[in-house]
C-alpha cells in the first residue's frame, strides 16, 4: 500500500471534523472538534512514513468510533443545553 | 411500524445531517411513536401534551461527583455488553477467552497509567470499596502487632468511616489536622508515626477543594519508617502524573468514573476580578486546577446554588450534599462558619468548554450581586460596620 499522501491526511482530517459535528451532545461535539484539530496540528511535522502510517491508521479507527458514537448519541438524544443556539421557532 | 421507523432513522443518520423533515430537532425514537412535549429519552406514560417550549438542560460543572462517559470508552465497552458477554473466568470456551483478554488488556492499561505491574491491579466496585479494603485489610492483617493508623481530617467520608469502625474494634487512629492551605504538616506526620503504626492514609487530590498533598514526600517518610502508605487517588489518576514506585505508594484507590484538562484559571480570575469578598479555599499553588472551591461572603451557598439553576454545581461533596452541616473539609482548613456556608465548588473537566465557563462566570457574578443587594449584612458592611463587633441580642 502506498504511503499516505498529504491529500489523504487532509481528507481524513476533514472527514473526521465533518462527522464530529453530528454529535448531538454539545460536550462531545465540542470536545471531538477540539481534539481532532489539536491532534492533527500536534503531528503536522512528522516526517517518518512509518509513523505517519501508524497515525493515519489510528485516525481511521477513531473515525469509525466517531461514526458509531454519533449514531448512538442521536438514538438517545435529549434536550439541548442552555447555551446552545436554539433553532428558529416554527411560525 | 416501530422497526421501519428505526431503520429509516438509522439510514438517514448515516447519510445526512440529523434533521427531520419538519426541521425540529430529533429527539430519539420515542417522539416518533408518542407525540408529546420534548423530554429526555426516559419513557413516560403521561398524557401527550401540546408542543411546549423545550426544557433546556443545565451545564455540567460538577465533575468531582462524576464525569461524562467518553464516547471512546462506551465504544470500547459496548461489544462486551452486546455479543462478547462471556464470563472472563470461563476457561473452556471462546466466550470466556475473549472476555478474559479484554479484562487483562484493561488491567494493563490501568497499570501503565500509574507505573505499576498488572498483577498489582485489583478491580473493585469503586474507590469507596477500594478504600475500605485497603484500610481495614491492612489494619486487621497486622492487628496482632500493630494497632495504630494515621489519616487526615480532610479525607473522603469512606476513609473516615472505615477508621471510625476500626476504632470500635480497638484500633487507635490519629486524624492529622491540615494547615490553612489544606496541606498536612510533614513534621506532624513524622511525629505521629509510632512503632505500632501499620498504615498512613492520605488522599492525593481533595475532592472538595482540589488541594494536592505532597505524596512523594509522604511516601518517602513512610517507606523510611517501614509503614504502609495508602492514598485515595480517585480525583487524581489520569489528571496529574502518578508513579506508584517513584512515590513509594503501597496502596492506591482509583475510581473508574472520575478518571478522565481545564479552563480553570479563566473562571477563577474572572470571578475574583469582578466581585469583592470572594475567598478561594485551599492552597492556590499545590492545587489541581479542575476543582475550584470559592466562598462568596454575605451570600448563602444554598441560595446561590438554587439561583444558578442553569449550571449543575455543588457545595461540598456529593456524599455530604444531603446534610445541612457545613463541610468538614472547610472546617478543617479553618474557614469561618459563615464563609463555609457560602462555598460553591466548580468542577472543570476534559469536556468543559470556554463558552460554558464564561456563561457560568456571568451567571455567578449576576446572582451574587443580586443576592448581596438583598442582604442586610452586606448593607451593614457597605456602611462600614465591622460585623464582628455586633452584639446580636437574643429575644
Amino acid at each position: 500500500m502506498a504511503a499516505s499522501s498529504r491529500a489523504q491526511v487532509l481528507d481524513l482530517y476533514r472527514a473526521m471534523l465533518r462527522e464530529s459535528k453530528h454529535f448531538s451532545a454539545y460536550n462531545y461535539r465540542t470536545y471531538a472538534v477540539r481534539r481532532i484539530r489539536d491532534a492533527f496540528r500536534e503531528n503536522k511535522n512528522v516526517e517518518d512514513p512509518v509513523e505517519i502510517q501508524t497515525l493515519v491508521n489510528k485516525a481511521k479507527r477513531d473515525l469509525e468510533i466517531i461514526r458509531r458514537q454519533v449514531l448512538i448519541g442521536q438514538l438517545y438524544s435529549t434536550d439541548k443545553l442552555v447555551i446552545e443556539k436554539q433553532e428558529e421557532p416554527r411560525t | 411500524m416501530l422497526l421501519r421507523v428505526v431503520w429509516r432513522r438509522v439510514t438517514a443518520a448515516l447519510t445526512a445531517a440529523p434533521r427531520s423533515k419538519s426541521g425540529a430537532p430529533i429527539r430519539g425514537l420515542r417522539l416518533r411513536v408518542v407525540d408529546h412535549a420534548p423530554q429526555s429519552a426516559i419513557p413516560s406514560d403521561t398524557v401527550p401534551a401540546p408542543e411546549a417550549e423545550p426544557v433546556l438542560r443545565p451545564l455540567y460543572m460538577d465533575v468531582q461527583a462524576t464525569t461524562p462517559l467518553d464516547p471512546r470508552v462506551l465504544d470500547a465497552m459496548l461489544p462486551y455488553l452486546v455479543n462478547y458477554y462471556g464470563n472472563p473466568h470461563s476457561r473452556t470456551h471462546a466466550y470466556g477467552w475473549e472476555s478474559e483478554a479484554a479484562m487483562e488488556h484493561a488491567r494493563q492499561q490501568v497499570a501503565s497509567l500509574i507505573g505499576a505491574d498488572p498483577r498489582e491491579i485489583i478491580f473493585t466496585s469503586g474507590a469507596t470499596e477500594s478504600n475500605n479494603i485497603a484500610i481495614k485489610g491492612v489494619a486487621r492483617f497486622y492487628k496482632s502487632r500493630k494497632k495504630h493508623l494515621i489519616t487526615t481530617q480532610t479525607e473522603h467520608k469512606c476513609v473516615l468511616d472505615s477508621c471510625r469502625s476500626l476504632e470500635a474494634e480497638g484500633f487507635q487512629v490519629t486524624y492529622l489536622p491540615v494547615q490553612k492551605s489544606g496541606i498536612i504538616n510533614l513534621k506532624e506526620l513524622e511525629a505521629a508515626i509510632q512503632p505500632d503504626t501499620s498504615l498512613v492514609s492520605v488522599m492525593t487530590v481533595n475532592n472538595e477543594i482540589g488541594v494536592k498533598q505532597p505524596i512523594a514526600e509522604i511516601g518517602r517518610i513512610c517507606s523510611s519508617r517501614k509503614v504502609y502508605f495508602h492514598t485515595d487517588a480517585a480525583q487524581a489518576v489520569g489528571k496529574i502524573p502518578l508513579d506508584v514506585n517513584d512515590m513509594k505508594i503501597d496502596l492506591m484507590s482509583i475510581s473508574g468514573h472520575k478518571i478522565y484538562g481545564p479552563k480553570a484559571e479563566r473562571l477563577t480570575q474572572k470571578i475574583m476580578k469582578s466581585l469583592p469578598d470572594v475567598v478561594m479555599n485551599g492552597d492556590p499553588e499545590h492545587h489541581y486546577p479542575g476543582c475550584i472551591n470559592l466562598s462568596f461572603a454575605y451570600v448563602e451557598g444554598e441560595s446561590l446554588l438554587m439561583a444558578l439553576k442553569d449550571v449543575a454545581l455543588s457545595s461540598g461533596s456529593a456524599c455530604t450534599s444531603a446534610s445541612l452541616e457545613p463541610s468538614y473539609v472547610l472546617r478543617a482548613i479553618g474557614t469561618d462558619e459563615d464563609l463555609a456556608h457560602s462555598s460553591i465548588r466548580f468542577g472543570i473537566g476534559r469536556f468543559t468548554t470556554e463558552e460554558e465557563v464564561d456563561y457560568t462566570v456571568e451567571k455567578c457574578i449576576q446572582h451574587v450581586k443580586r443576592l448581596r443587594e438583598m442582604s442586610p449584612l452586606w448593607e451593614m458592611v457597605q456602611d462600614g460596620i465591622d460585623l464582628k463587633s455586633i452584639k446580636w441580642t437574643q429575644h
